[in-house]
């Protein structure tokens, strides 16, 4: 009775996506520039934390190097944006922060706990202060113009990496390597102990996760025009995941996409209306939810949906009691 | 089937196993004793690859194992279940069980395969009725034999169980002694490290016994219990 129940929920929420989606790839032809350009936006904080969970999210690995893995997209773009096709750019900023995460994750996943999380930040300043350092000795520059792309393009590229991330973390989920990354979450050494490679797993995710994330770099960077290690390398971008995730809640996929999408509507509707507080507002709003929200919205609702069901479970239970074919064991 | 040669473990200056010398065959059952502190665990921590050895060597299946990686040791057939237990609290038991037939092999299992061979050791076990239950949420002696049913799944031809009787009640103790003895029967080697005497002395074919990181004694059950040496040992602690 379980299954018929899941498979059911399972049809509703295909023909839901899907309609979102024929809505979204129509949107251009409705909608005005401003809330496309919005949506793009909400789009690159859903694709980083969605990535960032990817990896982060089971294994409990909290990286903060997102915004090294922004950048290097950013950067690449920029370097590249002139000389080579767009979607050659993107793929090749993919695999620069898929090679970086690679070496990074070798040499840091054997940390734990906080001193993973200090160290992958480390590498967002180390980066920026490295490029700072080559374009001040080596070429004599400071920063760099990126080639302007018609919005509507970006707002498809968007969306496509977007649905190509959300099979491959649906896929990761659903197979044994998502249930490998969770154990690792749990007890990594016992993880390791059942024959699960923790370090392969561990590294390879990581650098999957943060392609992604340097693919929205190289796109995004076409928006800014003009950009240089400080604006390409903001922490701002490491610790924004980690907070859309946790307000979203990182139980289930949709989570961290319904959190980065309500949080970055938020962010553009505070920043217009309060320029001065938003910030503010926005620490308001986090304490209040891992205060109050420990699951994220998605928690929070599932267990309003509990509550709502278990009152009728519970109905259905003295029902059956009285008939007496109850079980005891069915809370078990 | 297991020889371990000179092997030696230091914590800083300490030697928690020191020049060990052991060889376990097919189809045996050992015990492995020693007071608390004695290094039993260690030399699991070592067999099983999650600590590197100071020197010394083991070899398994005449093939060479110090140095390598635990999940390498484990798909080459070596399983354990831990001192302290390290279940996977907020995953389903099945699931547990599950991980360790999809990883722990040299060849791929299917999921479903899997699932078939998660039920069969968990209803050896006896946790048929917990599947779906969160780990976390059995008592500790559940726990235990999920560890059990998880090194199981991973299809072990040698089985290193630390203090999978502590804590358990007369009852638990003498089902679990049926489980090692059944264990063995099915051709799984078993080196079983226990406090619980009743257990050691009725299961095991021979005991090998540590203090202070050394190997002091080594026999079979009736020689261990008349040993002058052991007894002084265990009544000088
Ligand atoms: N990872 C470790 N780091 C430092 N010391 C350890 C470690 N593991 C065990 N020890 C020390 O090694 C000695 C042997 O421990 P252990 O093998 O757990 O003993 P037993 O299992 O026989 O009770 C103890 O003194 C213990 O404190
Ligand atoms: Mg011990």
């Amino acid at each position: 009775m379980n299954k018929v129940a899941f498979t059911s929920r399972n049809l509703y929420l295909q023909v839901l996506l899907i309609l979102v989606l024929i809505l979204l790839v129509a949107l251009p032809f409705y909608t005005s520039a401003y809330n496309i350009m919005l949506l793009c936006n909400i789009l690159m904080y859903i694709i980083i934390t969605v990535s960032w969970v990817l990896f982060s999210g089971p294994t409990g690995y909290i990286s903060l190097a997102s915004a090294a893995f922004f950048g290097v997209g950013i950067y690449t773009s920029a370097v590249l944006g002139q000389s080579l096709p767009l979607p050659l750019v993107i793929i090749i900023g993919g695999l620069f922060s898929f090679f970086l995460a690679l070496l990074v994750g070798v040499i840091t996943l054997r940390l734990r706990g906080m001193y993973f999380s200090i160290f992958t930040f480390g590498l967002v300043e180390l980066v920026k202060h490295f490029l700072l350092w080559w374009e001040i000795t080596k070429t004599n520059t400071r920063g760099r113009f990126v080639i302007l792309v018609n919005y509507i393009h970006v707002f498809y590229i968007m969306l496509a990496i977007f649905l190509v991330l959300l099979l491959i973390a649906y896929l990761i989920r659903r197979s044994k390597y998502g249930l490998a990354l969770q154990s690792i979450g749990e007890y990594e050494e016992a993880a390791a102990h059942i024959g699960i490679n923790v370090t392969l797993l561990k590294v390879v995710t990581f650098a999957v996760s943060s392609f992604f994330i340097g693919t929205v770099g190289a796109v995004m960077a076409t928006r800014w025009t003009y950009i240089d290690p400080v604006i390409a390398f903001d922490p701002f971008y490491s610790f924004m995941p980690v907070l859309m995730a946790i307000f979203g809640g990182m139980g289930q996929l949709y989570g961290p996409v319904i959190g980065a999408a309500i949080f970055a509507y938020l962010e553009e509707a505070l920043i217009t209306r309060f320029p001065y507080h938003y910030m503010l507002i926005f620490g308001i709003i986090m304490v209040v939810s891992i205060l109050y929200l420990p699951e994220g919205l998605i928690g929070l609702l599932q267990k309003l949906w509990k509550i709502i069901n278990s009152g009728r479970l519970a109905v259905y239970r003295e029902k059956r009691q009285k008939r007496g074919t109850g079980r005891e064991q069915e809370n078990a | 089937m297991l020889e371990a040669a000179k092997v030696t473990k230091y914590f800083g200056g300490m030697a928690a196993v020191s020049n060990v010398d052991f060889s376990v065959s097919q189809g045996e059952i050992v015990g492995l004793i020693g007071p608390n502190g004695a290094g039993k665990t260690t030399l699991f921590n070592l067999i099983s690859g999650a600590l590197p050895l100071s020197s010394g060597e083991i070899r398994f299946k005449g093939r060479k194992i110090s140095g390598l990686k635990p999940h390498q040791i484990c798909r080459m057939g070596v399983a354990r279940t831990f001192q302290l237990v390290k279940v996977f609290g907020n995953m389903p038991v099945l699931q547990n069980v599950m991980l360790g037939s999809l990883f722990g092999r040299e060849h791929t299992v299917s999921p479903a395969e899997a699932v078939r061979e998660a039920r069969e050791a968990l209803e050896f076990v006896g946790l048929a009725e917990y599947i779906n239950a969160p780990a976390k949420d059995l008592i500790v002696g559940n726990q235990k034999r999920l560890e059990m049913a998880r090194a199981i799944a991973t299809k072990p031809e040698l089985l290193l169980l630390d203090e999978l009787m502590a804590g358990l009640n007369a009852t638990e103790v003498s089902e679990a002694i049926d489980d090692v003895k059944k264990l063995r029967d099915r051709g799984i080697t078993i080196i079983m490290i226990e406090h619980v005497m009743k257990a050691i002395m009725s299961v095991c074919d021979r005991i090998i016994v540590l203090h202070h990181g050394e190997k002091i004694a080594e026999g079979t059950p009736q020689e261990i219990a008349a040993s002058s040496k052991v007894i002084e040992v265990y009544l000088g602690e």
